[in-house]
């Protein structure tokens, strides 16, 4: 097990958990609209090279939505803060889905204090025309539409039954905050794309070949946006490849990161 | 007592439930028959004036991209209602205007009606049920926060006479605002504000505007409108009147108690067909996440299946009085008197397959016979002796309304 430590980093008023793991040059990991990933496998399995750096956004895991709080924006400065409090040098930025929409915006902002980036399934931009769903509408999807979507092995799904009454209202609150910073536009900033050439940093999209949530178009048109990026499909994996398929995840990441 | 029919203007001559998913938001508009609907827009208009003819007032509403409901304009509506009829007061309830862009908009149309009707209108502000968020579009998270900003626009707009003012506020930004035409009635047209719990009625009783409540029973009525009642104390100093409560109930009047019941039956289409499935009924900011959590965790959250609904159960939480005029009359004297006492019912009188012969038996009886007693209770009410005889009814045992309430109370 790598050693772990979890701090408090307070923003100007805002709280943001960040958990420590391993030890290693810096990975800032920005989880998606489905909660912390730093407990899972993969995470295992990079912070035995890499301090593994994650915050919990604040609406998630049982944290408060600031009050000023009201899209991904206001994600975007905090983790601004963020990074300048921890001096952040040479980090990779490593983002899921909604936190690869984040990772995007912050790199396109500035890539300064980051060496390489890493998109895992991420949304952000719009690739279609206006009658284009080209982001599938999580929160008007039924259970079984979402399961068929997100996952491969639909058996790797948390399940409302099993959950405490605990554990089911985080679920419901991360909800909350899933949507707040992805609701209008939908999942996306129509600007990024018009930003993503300024990502002068080595840029890999890694992505679970079954998404149905994003698909590999999708992906292919994110790729094109960014100057230089590459990308990389891990098959028998849907939206959550680093969960589906944690070791071939790893693996991808480490030689993407050690080269 | 005021009485307010209304009728909810359904579609209901759907194909087979099991062959839908929903019967709000994407329940595809082909079952839609533009001629039926047609008839069923006039039948609706002239129950209204019917109603008005009949000496009670009038409420109306929206809902979108529903057969429940086929009215998504309800200014349309009541636009129309405030030329047709003569006396009636015309309530809207009303304006989802935490779902709605443009507050201005909603300020001017309710200055026409207003005009229009001669100063019959009363405006109603409401937050929607949950399955009017993905028709609007609009994230629920802190919607109540939206709605009173809305309103503090539009009520604003409503009493500026002196030329143009300019709003900037956190989710609503407007400016030279200077609507044409200004309200008949002045400051402005009476306002109502929906309620579903204790602290939502002491924002209300805050204002001392008209708080409204729907179907929330025995089980949920004292501490919602007690809300009220401290909350307004505590606001201006003194007592409420009782005409700033509304409660809304499916009401059907018959000759005979099995007239009423069988007509009751009817009404609860209101409740039987709400065939939503839980990504529309439960979407994320809507609810608590104590409740959403509830409703993930709820049989029927998971299925798609409406609420059941069994009359004699509704009955007894005092969601519906039905039966003979006599009946009628006690059934809602005993909520009166158990709640607390309110001015204002609001009787859902139509629903599903109630023909127009049906809707207007039973609200010639209710206005014959049942309403003039209402008004003699209203009339004869006593704050102190309220109390006594309130202190005397002990609360009624909490059932289990989890589901029922949150979908149907806002």
């Amino acid at each position: 097990m790598a050693s772990e430590t979890t701090t408090v980093v307070s923003l100007h008023g805002v709280d943001v958990p960040l958990v420590r793991k391993g030890s290693g040059p810096p990975v800032l990991a920005l989880h998606g609209g489905d909660g912390p990933v730093d407990h899972l496998p993969f995470a295992e399995a990079i912070s035995g090279s890499y301090e593994l750096l994650h915050p919990t956004h604040p609406g998630f895991d049982g944290m408060l939505i600031p009050e000023h709080f009201d899209n991904l924006q206001d994600l975007v400065f905090l983790y601004l803060d963020l990074i300048d409090s921890l001096d952040l040098q040479d980090a990779i930025l490593l983002g899921f889905s909604m936190g690869g929409w984040l990772a995007a915006e912050l790199a396109v902002l500035s890539t300064g204090r980051f060496s390489k980036l890493v998109l895992v399934d991420s949304v952000g931009i719009k690739p279609g025309g206006p009658f284009d769903r080209d982001i599938a509408d999580v929160f008007a999807s039924s259970a079984d539409e979402l399961l068929k979507a997100t996952w491969h092995d639909p058996s790797l799904a948390p399940i409302v039954a099993d959950m405490t009454d605990a554990e089911l209202q985080t679920f419901a609150s991360d909800r909350v905050a899933h949507g707040l910073y992805t609701w209008e536009p939908y999942m996306h900033n129509p600007k990024l794309r018009y930003r993503l050439h300024r990502i002068d940093i080595p840029t890999l999209l890694i992505w679970g070949e079954n998404d149905g949530i994003v698909t590999l178009d999708y992906g292919a048109a994110l790729r094109d946006l960014i100057p230089g990026a590459s990308m990389s499909v891990i098959p028998e994996a849907g939206h959550h490849p680093h969960v589906e398929q944690p070791n071939e995840f790893a693996a991808r990441f480490l030689e993407f990161a050690s080269h | 007592m005021r009485a307010w029919f209304f009728t909810e203007d359904a579609y209901p001559y759907l194909p087979d439930e099991d062959s839908y998913e929903s019967i709000r938001v994407n329940l595809p508009n082909k079952h839609f028959d533009p001629a039926t609907g047609a008839d069923l827009y006039n039948m609706y208009l002239d129950m209204w004036c019917a109603a008005d003819e009949m000496g009670l007032n009038i409420m109306n509403n929206e809902h979108h991209q529903t057969a429940t409901c086929m009215v998504p304009a309800a200014p349309i509506m009541l636009g129309i209602l405030a030329r047709e009829t003569k006396n009636a007061r015309l309530l809207i309830l009303g304006n989802p205007v935490a779902n709605r862009s443009q507050p201005v908009r909603v300020a001017e149309e309710m200055a026409l009606i207003d005009v229009l009707s001669k100063g019959r209108l009363e405006c109603g502000f409401v937050r929607g049920v949950p399955y009017e968020i993905a028709p609007a579009n609009v994230f629920p998270y802190r919607g109540t926060e939206k709605l009173w900003e809305a309103h503090d626009l539009i009520t604003k707009a409503w009493t500026t006479h002196d030329g143009p003012f300019n709003f900037e506020g956190r989710w609503f930004h407007a400016r030279q605002v200077n609507i044409w035409p200004r309200p008949y009635q002045q400051p402005h047209p009476p306002v109502w504000v929906t309620m579903g719990s204790a602290g939502s009625a002491a924002q209300v009783a805050q204002r001392g505007h008209i708080g409204a409540v729907f179907l929330a029973g025995y089980p949920r009525i004292r501490g919602i409108f007690d809300g009220y009642r401290k909350g307004y104390l505590e606001s201006h100093g003194t007592e409420m009147l009782i005409d700033r409560l509304a409660y809304c109930a499916l009401i059907c009047v018959g000759n005979t108690e099995q007239e009423g019941l069988d007509g009751a039956e009817k009404l609860l289409w209101y409740m039987s067909s709400n065939k939503v499935p839980p990504q529309y009924s439960n979407p994320p900011g809507y609810h608590s996440p104590e409740m959403a959590a509830t409703m993930m965790r709820g049989s029927n959250s998971g299925t798609g299946l409406p609420t059941s609904t069994n009359l004699a159960e509704q009955m007894a939480r005092g969601n519906v009085f039905a039966g003979t005029p006599d009946q009628v009359y006690d059934q809602i004297k005993s909520f009166y008197e158990y709640c607390g006492g309110f001015g204002n019912l609001m009787m859902m009188s139509q629903a599903g397959f109630m023909t127009f012969d049906e809707t207007l038996a039973s609200m010639k009886l209710f206005s014959e016979e049942v309403y003039p007693r209402l008004k003699e209770l209203t009339a004869s009410y006593d704050a102190g002796q309220m109390q006594e005889i309130r202190a005397g009814l002990p609360d009624v045992e909490n059932v289990d309304v989890s589901s029922l309430a949150s979908e149907f109370v806002r």
